[in-house]
């Protein structure tokens, strides 16, 4: 096929194009048409293609995410909002901190180990690219059954992918999750958070200003990976002759994006860039049209300098390809010499491949031929909105309508079974098979990582500053009610920022559901962002960023409504966190909250085929009362430990408090069955020293929390309600699932 | 005192390594992969990381680059030299020490604190600590599964130059559990372990690596 260029667009309109096979929809083709009014060149249909796709213009969401605009806290700390490639927090002591969570859901289902890798290394250039280094990583992670047979191809692919690309990058692991559920069978969640830190003054956006500055491409050669990672494309309606169909999932390089990112902190230190952007989904189509609509508008591109490590390829396939590790920056021509140094330094691949221009149309050559011609802003931000329609699905009011009838223990015997079948329970069970491919260590800052609450590092080595990050989600709440499971996920994680005595300050958010075209999907996707926008209202905790991920379905079986919430918290000083667990006897143990039957959604019904019922109604300013009462108890030194209850209940934080440190705990509990297995939000464990009851008492008096003495530290064993279980033989149950499972 | 640490495109732990040499009172000296240079240094430190990426044996590129020909040479000088992780890989692969490091067993990456026993205290880098004293510090590694000949193996028994052995379960394979080994002269050493993460109780497991570090500072003095 002949090179298309805008003249031949011009001169010959009719010709029928594959916009259909670009999943374009024909009044979508109709709009390219009336922008640029002509035909679009095959170059410009591959560039609209892939930026109006779902993943890259948010068509079926943006609706929907305006609330997190509309209901914004107003807050000093946001130093930079939604819209960047990641929202910056003003930390205190001149730092900010960037932290964002993305989805690499769909490549890590076809290729586990890849597309694990560039999920990782695709959300750490994000955080690269506003200027901060990076310093930390975590995965919330999901998948079908344990026992399931595609989970054991699935799920170790997943994890050496995440700590192949993550350990090679030096980022410590600090945190995420491992949940398992039928509906994340064909539709594993891969979700990858990344946190930075830099100065304020080292803010970088992603634009492209000033008249004759340069744009550089650097990094890695394209290559024909990637294409069609966001849009479906059909190769053989492009380059007849060149290779034949690519993979559509990235193959990742994670030493060349750890030389991309040591060069370009070395580059931003020395102010060597206007603006920068990386190449991730859409790759130059995006990074091109992202920049030049972040400036004036206008650009000049030559394809055909563009460095490439396969030379069949067409222009169109090099506009679309998601190779991976590569930045775009736009450089003062007094400062090129400097920054071209910089990447011999690092052995990294740098060309010059166009200028800014004082026009507004992004212009792009090939060998001289201009094969685009657009306005900039049409591919990065005027994609098509659709308002989807919605309805809420039969299932909600039957399964909300369901009684739970799970039995629940009793007898010391049945406390005994519950507390180890819990603490064997795959979604239960101690992780070091997971968490033990991924270095935590490196960088030496890392405070806390897996099994803590959140994770955890020191920022500044001299005033001991640090932050604090947790993501949760609780998939079978939002699936009871997506507006309540949603609003409870957040003020999960903010808790399990506070047990450590951090303070939450800000929230991203990962938003994973089925396809947007059925409309009860729909609807738990706007009942979700509702829930959450409603919930950062009341809390106070502005929403700095986030990422949409529809179509995890197959057929007509999408997952659970799975929005993951990060929260960043503040610690000024990482010495005086609140340890999750205790490493002495004689303390004495309170449960912090109120537990209510809430046993829908929760593990215990999950273990016994049961998931209907209603979820529990978030009361967010108990749980701000609740995080004021851990921060302030924090700052007193009134705890020893502190550990939320979540999935599992106060049953799962005991095994996980008694086995950390190898100390023992006996606990007598009212109403022991519910007590044990209840997941009623807002509640925590706390362990102090006798002499400090009186200042809690206070303490929760003073924020109206209701606090109960269940107990004391002490022993090698956990007894609860006179059931005695040895430690030894809990730690048989909770360490040895994994390694039966995947060893 | 002045210890340099060795920084090659893909070192990870080079920042670490340089905060555990001021922690014992001496001060860290960058050294650049890419230069033949060692800046005037006392001792080096080979950190961890991937050298240049490892896509093929680990440190079979790095025992070419610039920086390594000074080493080499310094080494059979009798300078101490530590390598960690991939710093021990590197050595194996530039003769400085035996045998090679392979794939663990289990055939995936292992990040764990690791309980190890210190069984020669006479090198430069462990006067610090007792004879057989244990120590916990961390392990995380992909290839840390320590191979080489019977013939080397007993020749490493029998002359002591086995610095650190695993306690407790096999983490990877090696044999006769070696964490750590160290040339004749016991100047050079290479250990799988990191113990520049384990400075302190606030990052680390411990404090116990710090004693590496100390020990070097011992040597230079005499």
């Amino acid at each position: 096929m002949a090179l298309d260029t805008v003249a031949s667009a011009k001169s010959n309109p009719d010709i029928s194009q594959p916009f259909a096979e670009l999943g374009l929809k024909p009044d979508e083709y109709a709009r390219i048409k009336e922008i640029l009014g002509r035909r679009p060149t095959s170059s410009e249909l591959a560039m609209y293609s892939v930026m109006w796709s779902e993943h890259c213009s948010y068509k079926s969401s943006k609706v929907h995410l305006k609330q997190f605009g509309d209901k914004a806290v107003k807050t000093d700390a946001l130093l930079v909002g939604i819209g960047e490639n990641a929202g910056v927090v003003d930390v205190g002591q001149g730092y900010a901190v960037t932290f964002k969570i993305e989805s690499h859901n769909h490549p890590s289902f076809v290729e586990p180990y890849q597309g694990a890798a560039t999920g990782v290394g695709g959300i750490v250039r994000d955080i690269l690219t506003m200027g901060a280094r990076p310093i930390a990583v975590m995965d919330p992670l999901r998948f079908g059954p344990a026992d399931a047979p595609d989970t054991r191809r699935v799920l170790p692919g997943i994890i050496a992918g995440v700590g192949g690309y993550g350990n090679c990058l030096g980022l410590p692991n600090i945190g995420g999750e491992v949940v398992f559920d039928e509906t994340y069978l064909g539709n594993p969640l891969v979700n990858a958070l990344c946190i930075g830190v830099m100065k304020h003054s080292d803010i970088k956006l992603a634009k492209a200003a000033g008249a004759g500055n340069l744009v550089v491409l650097y990094g890695a050669k394209t290559g024909g990976d990637g294409i069609g990672g966001v849009s479906v494309l059909a190769s053989e309606t492009f380059e007849s002759t060149g290779p034949a169909k690519r993979p559509a999932v990235q193959v990742g390089d994670p030493f060349v994006e750890k030389v991309l990112i040591e060069c370009s902190l070395e580059i931003f230190a020395e102010d060597l860039v206007v603006g920068i952007q990386d190449l991730g989904g859409a790759g130059l189509s995006c990074a091109t049209s992202e920049l030049a609509s972040g400036g004036s508008g206008g650009m000049k591109v030559e394809l055909d300098r563009v460095p490439l490590r396969d030379a069949t390829l067409s222009p169109e396939e090099i506009l679309m390809s998601e190779s991976q590790e590569r930045m775009c920056a736009i450089v003062e021509p007094s400062k090129i010499n400097r920054f071209l140094e910089i990447c011999k330094k690092w052995d990294v691949t740098v060309t010059v491949i166009g200028e800014v221009t004082d026009g507004d149309r992004l212009e792009i050559t090939w060998h001289g031929d201009l094969i685009v011609d657009v306005p900039p802003r049409t591919v990065a931000h005027e994609g098509p909105v659709y308002n989807r329609p919605l309805a809420k699905p039969d299932y909600v009011d039957r399964v909300n309508a369901e009684v739970i009838t799970v039995k629940l223990p009793e007898s010391a015997e049945e406390i005994k079974a519950a507390v180890l079948k819990l603490a064997a329970a795959p979604n239960l069970a101690d992780k070091s098979w997971v968490t033990d491919q991924y270095d935590r260590y490196v960088q030496g800052n890392t405070i806390q990582s897996q099994p803590d609450d959140s994770g955890m590092v020191r920022i500044d080595e001299k005033t001991h500053l640090g932050v604090a990050v947790a993501t949760d989600a609780n998939a079978n709440w939002s699936y009871l009610n997506p507006y309540e499971g949603a609003k409870l996920a957040l003020a999960e994680a903010a808790r399990n920022i506070a047990t450590a005595g951090a303070k939450p300050l800000a929230v991203t958010n990962c938003l994973n559901f089925g396809s947007p075209e059925d409309p009860g999907v729909m609807w738990q996707f706007a009942e979700s962002v509702r829930g959450l926008a409603d919930g950062c209202l009341e809390m106070g905790l502005p929403v700095t960023g986030g990422n949409v991920s529809f179509y995890n379905q197959t057929g007509s079986v999408a997952i659970l409504p799975t929005p993951v919430i990060g929260v960043l918290g503040v610690i000024d000083d990482v010495r005086t966190r609140t340890p999750m667990s205790f490493d002495r006897a004689g303390l004495e143990l309170y449960l912090l909250g109120e537990t209510q039957n809430d046993i829908a959604g929760s593990e215990w019904a999950y273990l016994h085929g049961q998931r209907g019922g209603k979820a529990p109604i978030a009361d967010l300013k108990r749980e701000m009362r609740l995080i004021d009462l851990l921060v302030t108890g924090n700052k007193e030194k009134l705890f020893v430990a502190a550990h939320d209850l979540s999935q599992g209940g106060l049953s799962a934080t005991l095994t996980e408090m008694v086995l950390r440190h190898g100390i023992g705990a006996e606990v007598t509990l009212e109403n022991v069955g519910q007590t044990l297995i209840s997941e009623s939000p807002g509640r925590v464990v706390v362990a102090i020293d006798p002499a400090k009851s009186n200042a809690l008492k206070d303490l929760a008096a003073k924020e109206n929390i209701v606090m109960t003495k269940i107990g004391n530290t002490g022993g090698d064993s956990l007894i609860v309600n006179g059931a005695k279980i040895a430690l030894s033989e809990l730690r048989k149950a909770h360490t040895e699932t994994f390694p039966k499972l995947f060893g | 005192m002045k210890v340099g640490v060795v920084t090659f495109p893909g070192t990870l732990d080079d920042r670490d390594a340089a905060r555990a040499v001021g922690a014992a009172g001496a001060s860290a000296i960058s050294l650049w992969h890419g230069d033949a240079d060692l800046k005037g240094v006392d001792a080096v430190v080979l950190p961890g990381g991937f050298s240049y990426g490892d896509y093929l044996r680990c440190g079979a590129i790095s025992r070419f680059a610039p920086v390594m020909e000074k080493i080499i040479d310094a080494a059979n000088g009798g300078m101490p030299v530590l390598g960690i992780c991939n710093g021990f890989q590197v050595l194996c692969e530039a003769h400085l020490l035996p045998g090679a490091l392979t794939r663990n067993h289990a055939l995936h990456f292992l990040c764990r604190d690791q309980k190890l026993t210190i069984e020669n205290t006479s090198t430069a880098w462990t006067s610090s600590f007792s004879q057989g004293q244990e120590i916990v510090i961390p392990l995380k590694n992909g290839e840390g599964s320590f191979q080489c000949d019977d013939q080397t193996l007993s020749a490493l028994e029998s002359e002591g130059r086995i610095v650190a052995r695993y306690l407790g379960e096999d983490p990877n394979g090696s044999r006769n559990l070696i964490a750590g080994i160290t040339n004749e002269r016991g100047n050079v050493v290479g250990l799988m372990p990191h113990p520049e993460h384990a400075i302190n109780v606030l990052t680390g497991p411990s404090a116990d690596g710090l004693g590496f570090f100390t020990s070097v500072l011992k040597a230079m003095v005499k």
